[in-house]
């Protein structure tokens, strides 16, 4: 391992402009001549539009043009889009209704986009917005699962009677009834998983801009992923076609798969700067990003596990409701599905699994992927079932997993996943040693003495990542490729220049990218500079999400450069005057086989673009090559996390004393950035378990709309954490790497509800498992050394 | 923030004569966040912030007087606030976070009478007398309802008086604002014993009596044991019951006296 | 409109802006410092944190009219040139941020802690302070260590300013 290679704890590259304040996001762009858009936005959660009255608006000193669906509908701009179609049980495609970028005649959540005024300044868009009157006629609401699956319920769309988007299946139903049949033990579950909201700390941004002179534009926005921006503003939204429309995404302040979406603000500012002549931009205050900004998770889900002979887990079934919101967001249908079922088997060896998910229209923000993506929901299902199941047999939750793990590979599922490679045993046993679970029994003593109580929790998970082969998502129904891909331009004095298709927005890519690069062809890492967010600059690509950015980017890099050694080699063979066959590259020498004839790769490089050694007949000059990366197989993370709580039954605030988590991502390139990435997602996993919630009373309001109402974990929230490793190396991939961005995330809600109702001595809490909910869950609770 | 006339005043005559129809702006660490949200919106601001004799803490005979415009970081560094009125200094460095204790005021916080807010419960509890520019308002007379005193139009708070006497104070906070969601602070004074408790009441911060008169005869954390508050009247949402705001009433109360 | 002066980063500077300006806004837009951001509307995210007269505030919860004559320090301020302020490089020796975002607050408002309780800054202490800064990315973990890194190597008796 070099100092800047695989492997090694490279201080970002990135960092010295982000720590002097110089990193550039969207709303650092300011284009000449911009002008300001401010949306008009539902105060109602369900509300058809009688009439919008512009006038007021358009007098108000400063306003440019106030635009309503009538105008988007009348340049013909298409709606958003869903992009992963599901089946429901009979066949039948889900049932989506439109989603235009501004109401049309119907408002479905509060925060809908009814109008954009745009305006010389950001101050006189809004004093606009508030003039422009809108006539409401107020319809009943239904604003989570329960109201909008009742007989009678107020229809959202047309096209979903009964608010009904998708019932869908996965698993052999018939297999598990008869396992639960047979079934020695049944544990059963109720469970919500909780609705949150994204918060990055960036709000999103956009500035569209349309330049007349070429009839093209450019988008300048907070994505995760500007090629599928630009995809779907072009084939799907009709913005302009891809060659006339350049998307960037600068630095980009936090994603968490918030960022992965077309939304209808980014929309119109692009289609907005043609109309009004001017750059439109953008920015959205906090406020609207809890209105408008995709919420995760929202599942209700009913769970069951069949335990047969020897405390073997023979059959796991569940119902699960899904709450996606008024509108179907981009990858909407996919995170309850897809991302969701085929994780039910977690690490275990599980014969038969039966999944059943209905998903429904309900008013209130639209709801996608949020870090982890359906995971976390099924990570939580299957750990809070065999941490139960363990107690209710009386046997040690880790013992209990121990006897189900998986433990040969490769491992066909009954729920779609082979996994490729895993060793679970170690994973666990690494954990207790590091947690010191055996002197738990001490500390649980010494809490007892103070009054407190003291519990321990586990969590081992799975979870498939490096989303994926394109041609198997695509069987399962997603409207694109889910490849990667790089381009490698090494430049004549030999520097290089990565463009790839992944995008980072806080995961370090500058910098890991790079140690592949430097690694690979002996370079300083000084002499690599990664380019992504710009179409304009890398032809295509797939974005980041879904801890896709190493397994799948990277590939594609390390593609590209075994075409860039091979090409090389052909140019060292000319310089040297060798045979191809016998040349050799090594830290960043071409040698001779047999000789002591070398050259470095700058040397060969500059000779790439002389050109003066070999004729451009049999060798083309230049040294530049693209590879395009599809997998064979999605990756599997996984890995045990350990949480130990304490808290005084007095009040209910639940500390967490320790955290232990060891991971096994296969190959790590930046052990500091893995590690960041398993920090960043424990505490967002310990959000949703204890603080975050995004709630929304009966008629649709939404209460949690600040950080006033929205409890984000702070410094003082969380411990400093105990990270480790173990690795088995990926088989899917060039590299061995398994992706490490949603594994806290996904790990966390599980462990920290195990440790809270082992503390209890009983199941009944809920997330987020608030103060006030842990108070009452523990009366009656009395503190005691540990039991038995 | 809807536009507004800004005056910079340079004296409390100054920025009373300047007042007309706006409002005075303190450290702004709640009006300006409420103007951005458009729920307030005064046409004029006075500013206070340069206004010297409105800044600084003093000792007057048996009173500790804390001019309108200290700011909390003042309070809660305060060698002679810590010596004259212990334990108002912590409650000082429990209201918001570094930052905003680095602009917000007493006189800010006691105007606006956040129910949430901890200085009222201090005023309350230490009998304080609020002065203004007109007069002298006790502590009792002062608070009247959410976000509601007595102080009338045009009225400027200058400083408040504290007698000295040690102050108990306990926080719960809300988890997500970190405001107090129960605070509860309790003296032993000339006047007997106050128990006051913020962050929870429907009218805002009010006076536990039964606390008192438990304490007035023990007054240890001990002799509150099992006591809460009645959970009528209590504010309820969902941070907090009225009834779990009320057991923790009882909680913070023992914690003031055994931890502060 | 109204005319505003103050020092920036050790320059005079002065501008029209409307009294509703915010200090943020007149940092970012009027002189085009946009190191300092906005994160929330309600004054708790701390991304705008920068020094007002040596002392940490919130620049979204500050009128720029309030900082008539004051002596402001943004986070493109702290480094001499390419030499960063320890806390800076503390910040990058311990992957204290991923984003970027919150993490100009993070500095100023560690700069500022520093400032207020010295070099020597235990673990309990730091989570504390840093109560005014949220940070969605990093779990918080590595900013500590680098709070508390930067802490050790600010000169004794620091002064960001």
């Amino acid at each position: 391992m070099t100092a800047t290679g695989i492997g090694a704890p490279v201080r970002r590259k990135e960092d010295f402009r982000f720590v002097t304040g110089r990193g550039r996001y969207v709303d650092d762009i300011n284009r000449p001549g911009q002008a300001y858009a401010f949306f008009v936005r539902s105060p109602h959660a369900h509300a058809n539009i009688r009439g919008i009255d512009a006038s007021a608006a358009l007098a108000h000193p400063g306003v440019l043009s106030v635009l309503t669906g009538d105008d988007i509908a009348a340049d013909k701009v298409g709606g958003l889009i869903c992009g992963w179609a599901i089946f429901n049980k009979d066949g039948s495609p889900m049932r989506a209704g439109p989603h235009p970028a501004l109401a049309q005649g119907k408002v479905r959540y509060v925060g809908d986009h009814v109008a954009v005024v745009i305006a010389e300044t950001l101050a006189a868009a809004r004093d606009g917005a508030e003039k422009v009157a809108v006539d409401y006629e107020v319809l009943p609401a239904a604003a989570d699962i329960a109201a909008a699956r009742k007989s009678g319920a107020p229809q959202i769309h047309e096209a979903a009677p009964n608010n009904a988007v998708f019932d869908w299946h996965l698993g052999d139903k018939a297999a598990t009834d008869a396992a639960f049949a047979r079934a020695r033990h049944v544990t059963k579950l109720e469970i919500v998983n909780n609705r949150l909201a994204p918060n990055p700390m960036e709000p999103r941004a956009a500035v569209g801009e349309y330049d007349f002179g070429s009839d093209s534009f450019t988008l300048y926005t907070t994505s995760q992923n500007p090629h599928v921006a630009r995809l779907v503003l072009s084939a799907f939204i009709g913005i302009a076609p891809e060659h006339k429309l350049r998307v960037v995404a600068p630095d980009v302040g936090g994603g968490f798969g918030s960022k992965i979406f077309i939304y209808a603000e980014e929309t119109v500012c692009v289609w907005a700067s043609r109309k009004v002549g001017r750059p439109v931009k953008w920015t959205c205050d906090r406020t609207e990003a809890f209105l408008c900004d995709a919420h995760g998770r929202d599942h209700v889900t009913h769970a069951e596990l069949a335990i047969g002979d020897n405390n073997r887990i023979i059959g796991l079934r569940v119902h699960t409701d899904a709450n996606l919101g008024a509108y179907l967001s981009t990858f909407a249908s996919s995170v309850p599905t897809y991302l969701y079922a085929p994780l039910l088997s977690g690490q275990y060896d599980i014969p038969a699994i039966y999944a059943q998910v209905d998903a429904w229209y309900t008013n209130t923000a639209p709801v996608d992927a949020y870090r982890g993506a359906g995971r976390p929901e099924a990570t939580f299902v299957v750990e809070r079932l065999v941490e139960v199941a363990a107690r209710e047999l009386r046997m040690d939750p880790a013992e209990f997993r121990r006897a189900n793990f998986v433990r040969t590979f490769p491992h066909q599922t009954p729920v779609i996943m082979a996994y490729d490679a895993g060793d679970y045993e170690a994973s666990l046993k690494k954990a207790q040693e590091m947690h010191d679970v055996k002197g738990f029994g001490a500390r649980k003593a010494a809490s007892a003495a103070k009054g407190k109580l003291r519990g321990l929790g586990y969590s081992a998970y799975i979870e498939a990542c490096g989303i994926a082969p394109s041609a198997a998502v695509g069987s399962l129904g997603a409207g694109v490729g889910l490849w990667e891909s790089a381009e490698v331009r090494v430049n004549p004095i030999g520097t290089v220049e990565i463009l790839t298709g992944s995008h980072s927005h806080g995961q370090g890519h500058e910098t890991t990218f790079a140690q592949l690069v430097s690694d690979r062809l002996g370079i300083p890492i000084d002499n690599v500079s990664i380019v992504h967010g710009d179409t304009d600059k890398v032809q295509m690509g797939m974005g980041t999400y879904g801890s896709r950015s190493g397994a799948v980017g990277m590939s594609a890099i390390y593609k590209a450069l075994d075409k860039i050694e091979a090409k090389a080699k052909k140019v060292a063979a000319h310089v040297l005057e060798a045979s191809e066959t016998d040349i050799e590259f090594k830290d960043g020498k071409f040698t001779v086989k047999g000789t002591d004839k070398a050259a470095d790769f700058g040397t060969i490089a500059l000779n790439a673009y002389i050109a003066h050694k070999f004729s451009g007949q049999e060798l083309e000059p230049g040294l530049k090559e693209s590879a395009f990366w599809d997998p064979t197989n999605f990756t599997f993370p996984a890995g045990v996390h350990i949480c130990e709580v304490e808290f005084d039954p007095a009040d209910g605030v639940v500390r967490i004393d320790r955290w232990t988590a060891v991971d096994d991502f296969g190959k790590v390139i930046n052990p500091l950035i893995v590690e960041g990435q398993v920090h960043g997602g424990i505490a967002q996993g310990v959000g949703q378990a204890l603080y975050e919630g995004a709630v929304y009373d009966e008629a649709g309001q939404l209460v949690t709309a600040s950080y006033m109402d929205y409890c984000m974990p702070r410094a003082d929230n969380l411990p400093s954490y105990n990270v480790g490793m173990t690795v088995t190396p990926c088989p899917s991939n060039p590299l061995g790497i398994k992706g490490c961005g949603e594994a806290g995330a996904i790990a966390a809600p599980p462990a920290v509800i195990n440790a809270i109702t082992d503390a209890l001595g009983h199941e009944n809490i809920s997330m987020p498992a608030t103060p006030e909910k842990v108070w009452r869950a523990a009366q009656g609770v009395v503190p005691r050394q540990a039991a038995e | 923030m809807y536009e507004f006339t800004h005056h910079a005043a340079t004296s409390v005559a100054d920025a009373v004569g300047a007042l007309g129809e706006g409002k005075f702006l303190a450290g702004g660490q709640t009006l300006l966040p409420t103007m951005k949200q458009r729920l307030a919106m005064p046409g004029h601001l006075v500013d206070l912030g340069k206004v010297a004799e409105l800044r600084g803490v003093e000792e007057k005979g048996d009173v500790l007087v804390v001019k309108a415009m200290t700011r909390h970081v003042e309070v809660a560094t305060s060698a002679l606030v810590a010596r004259a009125v212990p334990g108002l200094e912590k409650l000082a460095g429990m209201i918001g976070d570094p930052a905003v204790r680095n602009r917000g005021t007493i006189g800010g916080s006691i105007a606006n009478n956040d129910p949430t807010a901890d200085y009222p419960a201090a005023c309350l509890a230490l009998k304080a007398t609020i002065v203004t520019n007109t007069r002298r308002i006790s502590a009792d007379d002062y608070f009247t309802g959410l976000f509601s005193t007595a102080l009338e139009d045009g009225e400027l708070i200058t400083a408040v008086e504290f007698p000295k006497a040690k102050l108990h104070y306990a926080k719960f906070p809300n988890p997500a604002s970190r405001y107090a969601m129960v605070g509860v602070a309790i003296v032993k004074g000339a006047d007997g014993v106050r128990v006051a408790v913020t962050g929870s009441g429907g009218d805002g911060v009010f006076r536990w009596s039964e606390a008192e008169a438990k304490l007035k005869a023990d007054f240890s954390a001990g002799a509150l044991e099992g006591m809460k508050a009645d959970a009528a009247g209590m504010m309820s949402d969902i941070h907090g019951s009225a009834e779990y705001r009320a057991h923790l009433v009882g909680v913070m109360a023992r914690r003031a006296l055994s931890e502060s | 409109m109204a005319k505003v002066s103050m020092v920036v980063n050790g320059k005079p500077v002065s501008g029209e802006v409307e009294p509703r300006t915010l200090l943020v806004h007149f940092l970012r837009e009027t002189l085009r410092l946009t190191g300092t951001h906005v994160g929330c509307d309600t004054s708790q995210c701390g991304a705008c944190v920068v020094h007002v007269d040596g002392a940490a505030i919130k620049s979204c919860t500050t009128l720029a009219v309030s900082c008539e004559g004051a002596h402001v320090t943004t986070i493109e301020g702290l480094a001499q040139g390419d030499r960063l302020h320890p806390m800076q490089e503390a910040f990058r020796d311990n992957h204290g941020l991923q984003c970027g975002f919150c993490t100009p607050g993070m500095i100023m408002t560690a700069v500022d802690m520093v400032n207020r309780k010295g070099n020597r800054l235990d673990e309990t202490t730091i989570r504390h302070e840093l109560e005014g800064n949220i940070c969605r990315c990093t779990g918080y973990h590595n900013i500590v260590k680098a709070v508390a890194a930067g802490a050790a190597n600010m000169p004794a008796k620091a002064a960001a300013e």
